[in-house]
């Protein structure tokens, strides 16, 4: 499966979420799609974009958050799994596009193509509700399927190690920050 | 253990007082009585962490979602967390206000936190981060305050020292 393909087919799900990426190609693919005012783009701070996610979804446990990582990003923070499961927030979806690679910065492998499976990385952290999927239809029913649950979800979703031809978009960082911020507080 | 309780209490009292309401820890020694008034606290929400670099995420996360938040801290967390400051609150203009436990200065015991004490405020200031150092419980609460406010008006990072003065009681 393509992320964008991914990304594409549950675009429309995304509408009354906060929604954080990575930076790279995920960032960019989903601008590619159509920006949104509640999307936010951590273009750096590797690692810490589930963080991001648990501190809002703590903070607004009626909020639905969604995440989505990437496999170069969570192995940099593996120990915020566990923090994630340890307060499990209800409203928070946690989307991994694992291309077994860091893309973004020349396609070098990570460790998930010959040994770490981060799903169970994940159930072991303690993540109550974990998948790995390979095919879209998959991960379009388990994407749903878990904004349904109302539980904490690891979603892995194996990805081809593709991407856009470029990273940087036209939308200014702070100008996100700040839109994103506004976003959340109509909300 | 010759924590400070009593001024581990004024810190508390002047967090709150500021609107603090998600603390995010990693426990450290001189920190033991603050995480537990957090933890103690159903105003609070304490968020303990595996590693202090996520707490910048977190700090993040919660101001955007319009709420007030601080870290807690030891130097040697702070060190850990570098990345995170810079390249996510700074880079994002975020608002943080980190309490740090300053071990490894004048009076420490432990030589493992020596070198840490030696660094702390040359790199707090090489990261342009203005630096309170608290070690008079009576103007804690006006100093937090004050840290809070700068924070909040440049949307920049603070960082707050924890004295041994102010934290241990057979300094």
């Amino acid at each position: 499966m393509k992320r964008l393909d991914a990304l594409r087919a549950i675009y429309d799900q995304l509408n009354d979420c906060a929604v954080v990426t990575i930076m790279g190609a995920v960032a960019a693919e989903l601008q590619s799609i159509g920006h949104r005012p509640n999307f936010f783009y951590l273009q750096h701070a590797m690692g810490l974009a589930s963080s991001v996610g648990l501190g809002i979804a703590l903070s607004r446990p009626s909020l639905p958050v969604v995440v989505f990582d990437g496999d170069g990003s969570l192995l940099m923070n593996l120990g915020g799994l566990s923090t994630l499961a340890r307060y499990r927030p209800k409203n928070l979806l946690h989307v991994v596009f694992d291309n077994e690679s860091l893309l973004s910065v020349g396609g070098f492998p990570t460790a998930t193509g010959t040994c770490t499976r981060l799903a169970e990385v994940a159930a072991a952290a303690g993540v109550p509700r974990t998948a790995c999927v390979t095919l879209i239809e998959e991960f379009m029913s388990e994407f749903a399927a878990a904004q349904r649950a109302g539980e904490l979800t690891t979603l892995v979703a194996k990805v081809d190690a593709v991407g856009p031809a470029a990273f940087v978009t036209d939308l200014g960082l702070l100008e996100n920050r700040f839109q994103f911020q506004r976003y959340l507080k109509s909300r | 253990m010759p924590v400070s309780a009593a001024n581990s209490q004024i810190v508390f009292d002047a967090l709150k007082a500021c609107g603090v309401r998600m603390i995010s820890a990693l426990p450290e020694t001189w920190l033991v009585h603050l995480i537990r008034l957090a933890d103690d606290d159903p105003e609070v929400t304490l968020v303990r962490l595996a590693k202090e670099e996520e707490g910048v995420g977190i700090s993040m996360g919660a101001h955007l979602a319009g709420v007030k938040s601080a870290m807690l801290m030891q130097n040697h967390g702070f060190l850990a967390a570098i990345n995170g400051i810079v390249s996510g609150a700074q880079l994002y203009r975020i608002p943080l206000l980190m309490l740090i436990s300053d071990r490894g200065t004048f009076g420490e015991r432990d030589p493992w936190q020596t070198e840490g004490g030696a660094v702390t405020e040359a790199v707090l200031t090489s990261l342009r981060i203005p630096i309170m150092r608290l070690d008079d419980p009576a103007k804690v609460a006006l100093r937090i305050n004050q840290a809070q406010t700068l924070a909040y008006s440049s949307n920049k990072a603070v960082a707050v020292l924890l004295t041994r003065d102010l934290m241990w009681e057979d300094a």
